[in-house]
């Protein structure tokens, strides 16, 4: 085996300059316990505010499957008395809500679909292109991102009632189209430039012309992003209420329905109905954590 | 590898086309409307506008809404940020639960918080229960402004928290840490360290966050609806009640235009105050 | 200016599987100048910012002067550091960045403008005193960051592969130039890099560390002329050690090592291994391209020529041995050269354990 001289590095490990270890002064806890107090301050504060968020939904939700007795009782104790869906269907089965669920669904899709179709090219364009008037396009986007909807709202149901397209869905599809595609042109920009480049090239190398290296290989590196994109554009759209409540009469989307039936509604209708708008939002967020940072941060570099 | 100045302009001129016809020309439409009849040129809208009572109480109440919301949103939306970053156990948890809000419309916040302001709603149930108060207070009551005000300022925290807290926490995580650490090797305490490195690196994110979350402050509408009706009006709510309660679709433009006034007038204001030395230097 | 001690200090990451520091031990005294050497992963960051605070150790202790600071916060520690990546704050002007930690400890403005100055003279950066990071280059933000931390009088100087964004000229003059500074300021420095020439050159001791532990530690001279292990043979010189790998065998002339036709003189210390394998390392620069007398033949490859030398990359029974040539040296590739080598440039390895075998 070894030379029983031994090697160096069997007490390299211990790189002592002595031959025995001196003694050192007693290791101080002090700073670690208050790391640990700060820790637990920190987990308060959050639980704190994590109750301030979550404790509202989960009374809406509660109150949303009282029966219509529980909440006529007052003072109301925290969990109903009487657990049933009557509050529920009584809000769905009022008059308007089944149509205008329908119509909230069919201007969401459309909207995602004309956004992606007109505002992803706009992305590309931005990211792969280096042109005049590149900064002036994108003040204008990030304009009509910042303009209030509320001035665009009445002026376009004046529009659509002299073109007769005034309360569809086709309406408030063109309305959401035009608020969604700001934020889709922005966020495909950031999307396709996080697309390295070389790849594309490399299929141009290899014989695709620039709009099949774009198909084959940009589009399925950039799907995730286009998803996540495309979800928040229907939530947007699902939620957005002056513009579609402007622009339509008899064919509302649930926000609008909601809010017109408002004034002569029972306490059932309104909170299942609150409950009832807020559940696709609990599904999209869980769904939605991790590109959420990313799309708000970058969006608007 | 960069093409013909053409090409891109392909793919940009859906967008410019849409956006113009739905929106320039809707921007211009609005403002002829707002200051023309059919005789031409004229100020009776605006005339309308002033004298109409709500009218006044709208511009007070939502520019109270903002000067109290916007800055107690941006300082809370600082804090969750930095307590993201101290990285706490079930912090992912946490996080899902500060971003709910986001995807929550403005109505279904409102209809959330009457569930708990309502006269026999849950925050009376808990004060009656505690035996705090005889009958709860009426909240929502008309003639009780500044409950009313706190009613729906605490909704809009409660909802619209998390769009800042997103774009603050990304402005945070893309600080990088070394400048932090770099300080605190250095001497810089908690506090110091926030007002050195933190906050000056955060401007751009503030800045962004101020501007976006004020101009959507400005638009607020279905939460006072939801929690109070016309009782607290607001000036976009306004606009809807011209529109389509009173069928008047030039003074509801004229409001509009109230709104833009004061939302480029602030965003004006941000850009000029909200600046760091570097960039003012260059 | 203060000794620093560290005492079994055992750090795992989460989320990692083996130990990123392996009960290190480490005396570095008042005043001198340490490098931490190894590969990316080896756990010298790790070292170096448990020392700085900047990562609690799971076990172990951490003492500077006479006082246990192993859970201390940063500021507590009265330390300075400059980073890799110079972490400059962008927002203040260089006179405002110099005189942070100053600030920060709540020195009184005089005293911080005139130590400001001094190290912007020091640093030769008098005329960037009000102008902002940006507007800087990198060399000059890397001696902003030197002299941010030179200033503070700190009892320690820790440096994270402060040249490493460097180009490779600047690299060199400024590499001169901190040994030079840090040699006035005699401060306690602890220094960390992943490049070896660095490491000789600055260091009054080199620890070379590797997957979490220290393999050795000593003077450069040291670590260079008696790696303890292969690994520190190879890692240390460009071009590194070369290793040859052979059985001892028992001849009248005493053993050998046979290499599979050819044989080299085993010393006599060693003769226990006969009938086992060893390994032979001898440095590049050592082997001298004979015209007789030689020890062993090998087959030219390929000549590199490199301007200060001639770099030979032959094979000797089937192993690759690399040898540093005077610079007009010319061969044919494929022809015959013979190679000596000295006794004195031979180390022994045992193939199992790595470990360097004593021969005296």
């Amino acid at each position: 085996m070894t030379d029983a001289t031994g090697s160096t590095a069997a007490t390299a490990n211990t790189a002592a300059t002595s031959a025995q270890r001196r003694a050192l002064p007693p290791v101080d806890h002090t700073p670690l316990r208050r790391r640990r107090m700060r820790a637990a301050w920190v987990q308060f504060a959050c639980i704190l505010i994590s109750l301030f968020m979550a404790l509202p939904i989960v009374l809406v939700g509660l109150s949303a499957l009282s029966s219509r007795a529980a909440l006529a009782e007052f003072p109301k104790s925290l969990l109903p008395s009487e657990l049933s869906t009557e509050t529920l269907q009584a809000f769905l089965q009022a008059t308007g809500t089944f149509p205008a669920f329908g119509n909230s669904l069919l201007v969401g899709l459309y909207t995602v679909f004309w956004s992606l179709v007109v505002g992803a090219p706009a992305g590309y364009a931005l990211a792969r292109y280096a042109f005049r008037g590149k900064e002036p396009y994108q003040v204008f986007i990030l304009l009509v991102r910042a303009l209030p909807i509320v001035v665009l709202s009445v002026p376009l149901a004046t529009m659509f009632l002299q073109f007769g397209v005034y309360d569809t869905v086709f309406a408030v599809t063109l309305v959401h189209t035009v608020l969604a595609l700001p934020t889709t042109v922005l966020i495909t920009a950031s999307i396709f430039v996080s697309v390295p480049h070389d790849v594309e090239e490399a299929a141009q190398i290899f014989g695709c012309t620039r709009w099949q290296a774009a198909r084959k290989v940009v589009l399925p590196l950039a799907l995730p992003g286009l998803a996540a994109s495309s979800i928040f554009t229907f939530v947007l759209s699902w939620n957005e209420i002056l513009g579609a409540t402007v622009v339509t009469l008899g064919h509302r989307t649930l926000p609008a329905q909601v809010l017109t039936s408002l004034a002569e509604a029972s306490q059932a209708y309104r909170f299942a109905g609150g409950f009832a708008l807020i559940l696709p939002a609990l599904l999209f967020i869980f769904v939605m954590r991790r590109y959420l940072v990313n799309m708000w941060g970058t969006t608007l570099r | 590898m960069r093409s013909v100045l053409r090409s891109p302009w392909l793919l940009l001129t859906p967008s410019i086309v849409l956006l113009l016809v739905l929106f320039g020309w809707p921007l211009v439409d609005g403002v002829l409307e707002a200051f023309t009849d059919e005789h031409g040129f004229t100020l009776t809208h605006w005339q309308r506008l002033f004298d109409d009572p709500y009218f006044l109480d709208a511009l007070r109440n939502t520019l109270l809404l903002i000067v109290i919301v916007v800055p107690v949103q941006l300082v809370l939306a600082v804090a969750m940020s930095l307590l993201v970053q101290a990285r706490p156990r079930f912090v992912s948890g946490h996080f899902y639960l500060w971003c709910i809000p986001l995807a929550i419309s403005e109505l279904a916040a409102g209809l959330v918080w009457l569930s708990i302001f309502d006269n026999r709603g849950y925050l009376n149930s808990l004060l009656v229960s505690l035996g705090l108060s005889e009958h709860g207070v009426q909240w929502l009551s008309y003639d009780n402004t500044a409950t009313m005000l706190l009613t729906v300022v605490l909704a809009e925290i409660w909802r619209a928290t998390s769009l800042v807290f997103v774009i603050v926490v990304a402005g945070v995580q893309m600080v990088p840490r070394e400048y932090d650490e770099a300080a605190q090797v250095f001497g810089a305490s908690f506090w110091q360290r926030l007002r050195h490195v933190t906050l000056p690196m955060l401007k751009p994110s503030l800045q962004v966050a101020l501007i976006l979350r004020t101009i959507l402050a400005l638009q607020a509408f279905a939460v006072a609806q939801a929690l109070t009706g016309r009782d607290f009006p607001l000036l976009v709510g306004e606009t809807y009640e011209w529109y389509v309660g009173l069928q008047n679709p030039a003074v509801a433009s004229a409001v509009a235009l109230v709104v833009l006034a004061i939302s480029v007038g602030t965003a004006v204001l941000y850009l000029r105050t909200v600046r760091s030395p570097s960039e003012a230097e260059s | 200016m203060a000794e620093v001690i560290l005492r079994d200090l055992v750090k795992t990451y989460p989320g990692g599987t083996s130990r990123a520091t392996d009960e290190v031990s480490l005396e570095i005294g008042d005043g001198e100048f340490m490098v931490l050497l190894g590969p990316s992963g080896c756990g010298k960051t790790t070292l170096l910012r448990m020392i700085a605070g900047l990562e609690m150790p799971d076990a172990g202790q951490v003492v500077i002067g006479d006082r246990d600071v192993t859970y201390a916060e940063p500021r507590n520690r009265n330390l300075s550091m400059v980073f890799q990546s110079y972490a400059v704050f962008p927002n203040k002007t260089v006179r405002d960045n110099i005189g942070f930690g100053l600030r920060m400890h709540g020195v009184h403005a005089d005293e911080v403008a005139r130590k400001v100055d001094w190290a912007a003279d020091l640093l030769q950066l008098t005329p960037q005193l009000d102008r902002y990071p940006a507007k800087l280059s990198g060399g000059q933000r890397q001696r902003v960051a030197v002299a941010r931390a030179i200033v503070m009088d700190a009892d320690v100087l820790l440096m994270d592969e402060p040249l490493s964004n460097l180009d490779a000229l600047l690299r060199l003059s400024f590499r001169a130039e901190l040994k030079k500074l840090v040699e006035e300021l005699g401060t306690t420095t602890v220094y960390v890099t992943h490049d070896q020439v660095e490491a000789l050159s600055l260091g009054d001791r080199v620890a070379v560390m590797r997957e979490g532990q220290i393999i050795q530690c000593g003077p450069p001279t040291d670590v260079y002329d008696q790696p303890a292990t292969e690994f520190v043979g190879g890692f240390l010189g460009s071009p590194p050690m070369n290793f040859l790998t052979g059985v001892v065998v028992d001849t009248d002339d005493g053993p050998r090592l046979d290499l599979g036709g050819q044989s080299l003189p085993v010393p006599a210390a060693l003769s226990p291994h006969t009938g086992k394998p060893l390994k032979l390392g001898v440095r590049p620069e050592a082997i001298e391209v004979a015209h007789d007398g030689a020890s062993v033949t090998g087959e030219l490859q390929v000549l590199e020529p490199l301007g200060s030398s001639a770099l030979l990359t032959t094979e000797v029974c089937g192993q690759t041995v690399k040898v540093s040539a005077p610079p007009a040296f010319r061969a044919d590739p494929g022809s015959s050269l013979n190679l000596r080598l000295p006794d004195d440039a031979c180390r022994w390895y045992d193939p199992e354990t790595s470990l360097l075998l004593e021969v005296r």
